[in-house]
């Protein structure tokens, strides 16, 4: 203190300034924490002080202390003191200490708010960009909220510097405030094309991270995307860029179509290996989106692949690690490509990098086959030999594991090498994973029957060499093995070839260190061996009696054991061995009865069955179940239960007859037995014999295995492996010789390397799958965080902004609004909003005057006194009404994106809409009679009545042939279209069949077929939802299994979104409501919401079901494509010549028109045709002209006027919406040049 | 996003630790340590790419790192962010420290660290990079280092107080993270003749 004053300087009043406490840390090495303390109470004495030049130093201390682990929270207050210094250097300082120790837990941190908002609006522009970055770390809900405005001001700052910084923050302002993010959107989205690059990237940075969590929301703004990347020469931004479109394209499959051009050409381009990586991993998702049908994408595949070899052989570990990743992606969907370069993976195994190593392992896992997967695991279990350090061979024992037993051991041809591997990977000395080898054990003894002869063999001679796996103590893992093969044994001990040497084995004293919970197993398993070598001794007394004197003696060492459950078990079987030797003794024929102590089968059950069993109809759960008993219950329950083995037969039926009722009540009653019976847990069937009542097991063939097989090194194995597989294809070669001999036709002998489906399996092994209940609960997605920030920024940005969204700007901080260096405050976030008005004013007016317009038609029609009911007059204006919305802004957008998407495709459309005027209409006053189509359910209804007529028909899809079955069918659409013609037209040639179902997809088991024609428009469409769209399928059985569990999904894409039940995700499919037995069809309605409809759509689908046959039962799955053309949205509505005369009149139609030629029908064969597959109406006809009328669903009006002369039908068409209109037209024209 | 930048040296010592969410300061203090851990195990000539990102927020992170003479640069990312663009970001970071620090060594980031601390807030801001241009951001940093003089003189001490430290540093301490010049025996600094070949994003 004393040389504080003599110096007198107010710069030297710190005690120590932050390089003075380094020092002394540093110094004072061995009492740190004490020297750390003096400081932190001299700090508390320089906060006291009124000098902010001490506190800020003082602060600064604190600071380093913070990041030595030290909490200094308390001095929060002192922190915002020296935030709010009018000095730079003191400020910095304050907003650093802020930033590394205040959160939102931080209490003082509102006291921040003004202050913060002034340092925003600081002349100074480096008080501006402190406060932004102090904030970036600190900002809380409240202060986002408070300061959204003010941010939003500073992106249109005219510095670069403060705009950047701005735009980069708002990221977390969205975070914190979600409802900031619609009003701010716009001018984000501005800032992409900033003159400045670093705002620019900061934008293009803002808009990935936001895009990366809720991309659906940000594919309008593809294009836009699309410009900058062909545009930019920035990588940090194009790899933001390519990154995001990684994000889009899976939304939306035409994107990526779009892509693959502009990546490759970067690809081959560029020499920045980061861009070049982020192209390849955005190329490998289009790849992926597109997965089904683009042939033309192999060459894409093939780039991909060779460039991500050349980053693998790269002597660079960074990027032979990102190959070896991108390479993993593209090994999901196309493994062939990827298969080719098995050697440069197996290659990089021996990479002294473990990152590398383990990536290399991972994408093994999915390289292998049922031919190379011998000889992948050979080499990996050479490596686990070599491997030191337990962490790597740990993980490398994981992926053998892994890599046998993926997808049901579908690669595993031989079920005995299997166990050797296994057995092999118990020599592992302080693995971790013992348990994972026993479970496999387990799993494969139980679920592969054939193989348990085998399994039974090895595993005995495991526990008689039990000694040396337990070598190392308890802390080995590996002894986890024993209690597999202890069960194993005991479970399944009819198979062992001396039960009685294994019973001796598993009673040694040695046993007693393992630990309890083996032992546990060890004593109960020794307890079924025991009876199994009764069994085996009957009629030889003397050796019997000897085993029960083994058991006694033995046994005690287990009573004494410390593990409860070991001694319990071990005093209750020991007690039943006495007893058993009593009778022994008494020459009674206990091994019967003894075996019945462990009589019945295991049986796997799929890990998540029990919870995925269906709560059933009318059991609320929560409901009170136990009033108190008034009858006694149920006696009989209870044996049924626990003895279901002695009639598997009654309990099957009654799986089937039991109504859900019943079952409700019979489950309601015996949870009222159970509480009230303390000792339920026993009392409940065990599950054992739960197991017994399902169906399956008898289908297990079994097979004889030799069980003379000793145990040996997996290598025979191999060997003997590869000697059966010649064996059997020299067998197969030879009997295609002869088939080909007998045929006489020499074609290639296949001479190439055994293929896939060659390899027959060793053992004609069949797993049983899983069981599941029935009627399993689809699965719940437990892997979506409720708590996920990013949720709350799920919000439609192309939305106009409603008043209320607009920021609220703080109109009494006017001055400092006015010192706001940006020159452009508030102001200008309002000044767009009257603009908007405006424009929207306008259109609302001219829609007011279109409605006008069509009600004054109306009014007109219902003079002509038909019979019009009001609701449908009801449902006009409401149409109307949602025309007006819906052509406001997300349609017009969704649609801006459709056609930005298309415009490859559709060029040629463009170049026919050749304006053309419709000439007037000869009228003839006389309004035709016209009848509105049948409605379209009731023919619906009427097919599902006659399931077989309807197969027909699908037939006469494929073949064309059955003609003569559809007399019915071809009549009723004579008359159909006599109605919408005119009637004089009778005595002409009948019109050829028409059908309107189209085939959607079909495969060896199923066939989709769609009804194009049924859309029912939904009248009470509220006005955000558009419109709906209903779609029938037929689900068609071709194979002779029963198809169940079917899941019908489609991925939405903007536009059209298929109506899922409330509370699903926009991923989950819709079950299908019924099964298909063999040769039976069904038909399933699916309800489309559809936004905008004046282009056509195409969603990509998939249905998942299960084929389940006798035996089996097989997950199968079937890709298609939905069609929505612009003509399903099309409703054939009758109209009156004079109403139709006065729509032509408005005016505000617009025009198109078509010429087909070479049209050899009769002219009302094409105007039927345009009736029946376009859903139009005849209005007039006169000789070789006609006009016709449709509407669509919402509500625009399709004009057409159709002439014929010289095989020539030229169509002037007109309509309210222009895109739609072309649209119909092409599709007009792709109906008559089908024919 | 970012969601850490560490920066230890050879012994776990911090130098600077700046974390884009909230964890309280034992958990920084775990997560520093349990990075040094997994870090300082690996080869010199193995992948800078660590999947270790169980301690910050869950399986989608990855630990990216640079290892300059005495010290560790880490950066703790997530998938939004391009593993070989990170691994230049550092780049850019330690060549931009260079340039301040003129040579810099593990002492300027021990005595300095809010001076690090600066220059980083002009790279990477709430977790996300803000600016890339190394020129850029020396101006910045500049010109705030001169309104900080003009405006305190005597607080602001230049960046090279490093001769009123030498008598307490080690040499190891004042290896230059950018040189070939110094080479510690134990530890191959990562040259710019290296480096060279280590530069992915141009």
């Amino acid at each position: 203190m004393a040389l504080k004053i003599v110096k007198g300087s107010i710069d030297r009043m710190f005690d120590k300034n932050l390089q003075d406490l380094v020092r002394g840390i540093r110094n004072h090495k061995e009492d740190e924490a004490k020297y750390i303390s003096t400081c932190i109470d001299e700090i508390k004495s320089e906060l006291k002080q009124d000098n902010i030049a001490v506190k800020a130093n003082a602060v600064c201390k604190l600071t380093y202390l913070q990041m030595l682990g030290y909490d200094v929270s308390w001095a929060a207050f002192n922190i915002v003191e020296v935030m709010s210094s009018s000095k730079f250097t003191f400020k910095r300082i304050g907003y650093l200490a802020a930033s590394q120790c205040f959160h939102e837990g931080t209490d003082v941190i509102m006291l921040t708010t003004n202050q913060i908002r002034k340092d925003l609006s600081s002349p100074n522009q480096y008080d501006t960009g402190v406060a932004l970055t102090g904030l970036s770390c600190f900002v809380t809900p409240d202060l986002a909220r408070d300061l959204a405005n003010d941010i939003m001001t500073l992106m249109s700052h005219t510095k670069p510097y403060i705009r950047k910084k701005a735009v980069l923050i708002m990221y977390k302002v969205f975070l914190k405030y979600p409802e900031s993010l619609r009003p701010a959107f716009p001018r984000l989205k501005e800032k992409l094309e900033d003159p400045d690059p670093g705002v620019q990237s900061a934008a293009v940075n803002v808009i990935c991270e936001l895009a990366r969590r809720n991309p659906k929301n940000y594919l309008s703004l593809a294009p836009l995307f699309f410009k900058l990347m062909t545009s930019s020469t920035n990588n940090w931004v194009l790899i933001k860029i390519i990154k995001l479109f990684g994000a889009l394209t899976p939304l939306e499959p035409r994107l990526g179509k779009k892509l693959i051009e502009p990546l490759t050409n970067l690809i081959h381009s560029t020499s920045a290996m980061s861009l070049l990586y982020e192209c390849v991993n955005t190329v490998i998702a289009v790849l992926i989106s597109l997965s089904s049908g683009m042939p033309n994408h192999s060459a894409s595949i093939q780039l991909c692949v060779q460039k991500l070899r050349i980053l693998i052989e790269d002597s660079d570990q960074n990027l032979k690690y990102l190959g070896l990743l991108a390479m993993s992606k593209i090994l999901k969907t196309h493994p062939k490509s990827v298969q080719s370069h098995k050697d440069l993976i197996l290659q990089c195994l021996d990479d002294k990098d473990e990152s590398i190593r383990l990536r290399a392992l991972d994408l093994l896992y999915g390289m292998v086959s049922k031919k190379n997967l011998m000889e992948i695991v050979k080499k990996l279990m050479l490596h686990v030999d070599k491997a030191e350090g337990t962490t790597y061979r740990d993980e490398l024992l994981t992926k053998i594991i892994d890599i046998c037993s993926q997808s049901n051991y579908q690669y595993i041809t031989n079920f005995e090498w299997y166990i050797s591997i296994l057995v092999e990977l118990t020599r592992l000395e302080g693995t971790r994973h013992g348990h994972l080898i026993a479970s496999q054990m387990l799993d494969v003894a139980i679920r592969v029957k054939a193989i348990r002869g085998f399994a039974v063999a090895q595993m005995a001679t495991l526990l008689d060499n039990a000694h040396l796996l337990t070598g190392n103590t308890q802390r080995n893992g590996i002894c986890e093995v024993l209690y597999a093969a202890a069960w194993i044994c005991g479970e399944f001990s009819e198979h062992l070839e001396d039960p009685k040497q294994t019973l001796e084995a598993m009673l040694r004293p040695k046993v007693a260190t393992l630990p309890g919970h083996i032992q546990a197993v060890y004593v109960q398993n020794a307890a079924k061996l025991f009876a199994t070598v009764l069994r085996n001794q009957e009629g030889a007394p003397e050796a019997a009696q000897e085993t029960s004197q083994l058991m006694i003696e033995r046994l005690p060492l287990f009573v004494q054991s410390a593990n409860l459950e070991v001694q319990e078990r071990a005093s209750c079987i020991l007690q039943l061995v006495k007893y058993i030797q009593k009778l022994q003794q008494k020459d009674v024929e206990v091994a019967e009865e003894v075996t019945a102590l462990f009589a019945g089968e295991l049986n796997p059950v799929a890990p998540k069955a029990q919870k995925k069993v269906p709560i059933p109809d009318g059991l609320d759960l929560d409901a009170w179940i136990n009033e108190p008993p008034s009858e006694s219950e149920s006696e009989d329950e209870k044996p049924k239960a626990v003895f279901a083995r002695e009639e598997p037969k009654h309990t099957r039926t009654r799986h089937t007859e039991v109504d859900e009722k019943e079952l409700a009540k019979r489950r309601e009653a015996r949870k009222q037995e159970q509480a009230n019976n303390p000792f339920y847990i026993k009392a409940s069937p065990s599950s054992q014999k739960v197991y017994q009542d399902a169906p399956g097991v008898e289908h297990i063939p079994v097979v004889q295995i030799d069980l003379s097989v000793p145990l040996k090194v997996p290598d025979q194995y191999v060997k003997m492996e590869e000697e059966r597989r010649q064996k059997d294809n020299d067998k197969k070669k030879k009997e295609k010789k002869r088939k080909r001999d007998k045929r006489g036709r020499g074609k290639h002998a296949d001479s190439g390397p055994e293929s896939e489906e060659d390899i027959t399996p060793a053992q004609q092994v069949d797993i049983m799958t899983e069981e599941m209940p029935e009627n399993a609960l689809p699965s719940d997605d437990d892997d979506k965080d409720p708590n996920d920030p990013h949720k709350a920024l799920d919000i439609d940005l192309d939305k106009p902004l409603a008043d209320s969204e607009q920021l609220v700007a703080r109109t009494h901080r006017s001055a400092e609004v006015l010192k706001s260096p940006g020159g452009d405050g508030d102001g200008e976030t309002i000044t767009p909003e009257p603009k908007k008005k405006t424009r929207k004013d306008k259109k609302e007016k001219k829609k007011v005057k279109d409605k006008e317009r069509t009600r004054s038609a109306e009014d007109k029609k219902n003079k002509k006194k038909h019979k019009h009911d009001p609701e449908e007059e009801e449902a006009k204006i409401e149409e109307a009404i949602t025309l007006v919305n819906a052509e406001e802004a997300q349609p017009a957008a969704a649609a801006d994106l459709d056609f930005w998407l298309t415009t490859d495709a559709a060029p040629s459309s463009a170049q026919e809409a050749v304006a053309a005027t419709i000439p007037e209409v000869p009228i003839e006053a006389e309004p035709s009679e016209v009848k509105e189509a049948e409605p379209e359910e009731m023919k619906s209804k009427h097919k599902k009545k006659k399931p077989k007529k309807e197969k027909e028909e699908m037939e006469r899809e494929k073949k064309k042939k059955k003609k003569r079955h559809h007399h019915h069918r071809s009549d009723r659409e004579e008359t159909e279209s006599v109605q919408n013609g005119t009637m004089e037209e009778e005595e002409e040639e009948p019109l050829p069949p028409m059908s309107n179902y189209c085939l959607l997809a079909e495969n060896d088991y199923i066939k989709m077929i769609k009804q194009e024609k049924d859309k029912v428009y939904d009248i009470q469409g509220n006005l955000q939802d558009g419109s709906q769209v209903v779609v029938s399928i037929i689900f068609q059985n071709k194979s002779s299994s029963v198809l169940k569990s079917m899941e019908f999904n489609v991925l939405d894409s903007l536009n059209s979104k298929l109506e899922r039940p409330e509370g699903a995700t926009p991923h989950d499919a819709l079950t299908v409501p019924f099964q298909l037995p063999p040769d039976v069809s069904n038909e399933a309605r699916f309800v489309f919401a559809v936004q905008s409809i004046v282009m056509p759509q195409k969603l990509k689908g998939t249905l998942t079901f299960i084929v389940k046959s006798d035996d089996s039962a097989t997950h199968e799955k079937l890709d298609f494509k939905l069609h929505f053309t612009c003509t399903s949205y099309l409703i054939t509505t009758p109209c009156y010549s004079d109403a139709y005369a006065k729509l032509l009149e408005s005016g505000d139609l617009k025009s198109s028109s078509l010429k087909l030629e070479g049209v050899t029908m009769p002219f009302h064969h094409s105007l039927a045709r345009i009736c029946f597959h376009h859903h139009f109406s005849v209005v007039e006809r006169v000789d070789s002209c006609a006009s016709m009328y449709s509407r669509s669903i919402q509500g625009h009006h399709v004009c057409l006027l159709v002439k014929t002369a010289d095989e020539t039908v030229s169509i002037d068409a007109k309509c309210d919406e222009l895109m739609l209109l072309e649209n119909v037209l092409d599709e007009i024209k792709q109906t008559f040049s089908q024919s | 996003m970012i969601k850490a930048i560490l920066i230890f040296n050879n012994h776990g010592k911090p130098r600077l630790s700046k974390f884009y969410e909230h964890y309280s300061e034992d958990t920084e203090q775990q997560i520093i340590r349990e990075t040094f851990h997994l870090v300082s195990k690996r080869d010199e000539n193995v992948c800078n790419f660590l999947e270790g990102g169980i301690l910050i927020g869950g399986s989608d992170n990855k630990l990216i790192y640079r290892h300059y003479a005495t010290l560790y640069f880490v950066f703790c990312v997530d998938s939004s962010e391009s593993e070989l663009g990170i691994l230049d970001l550092i780049q850019v970071f330690v060549e931009t420290l260079d340039k301040c620090f003129e040579n810099v060594c593990e002492l300027d980031l021990i005595f300095h660290v809010d001076k690090v601390h600066n220059i980083l807030g002009e790279m990477v801001m709430g977790g996300m990079v803000l600016e890339t241009n190394m020129n850029e951001i020396i101006t910045q940093v500049d010109s705030q280092n001169k309104m900080e003089k003009s405006e305190y003189p005597v607080t602001a001490q230049g960046f090279i107080p490093r001769a009123s430290c030498s008598k307490l540093a080690g040499l190891m301490l004042k290896e230059p993270l950018l040189s070939v010049s110094y080479v510690w025996p134990s530890v191959i600094p990562v040259t710019f003749e290296q480096l060279s070949s280590h530069i992915y994003i141009n």
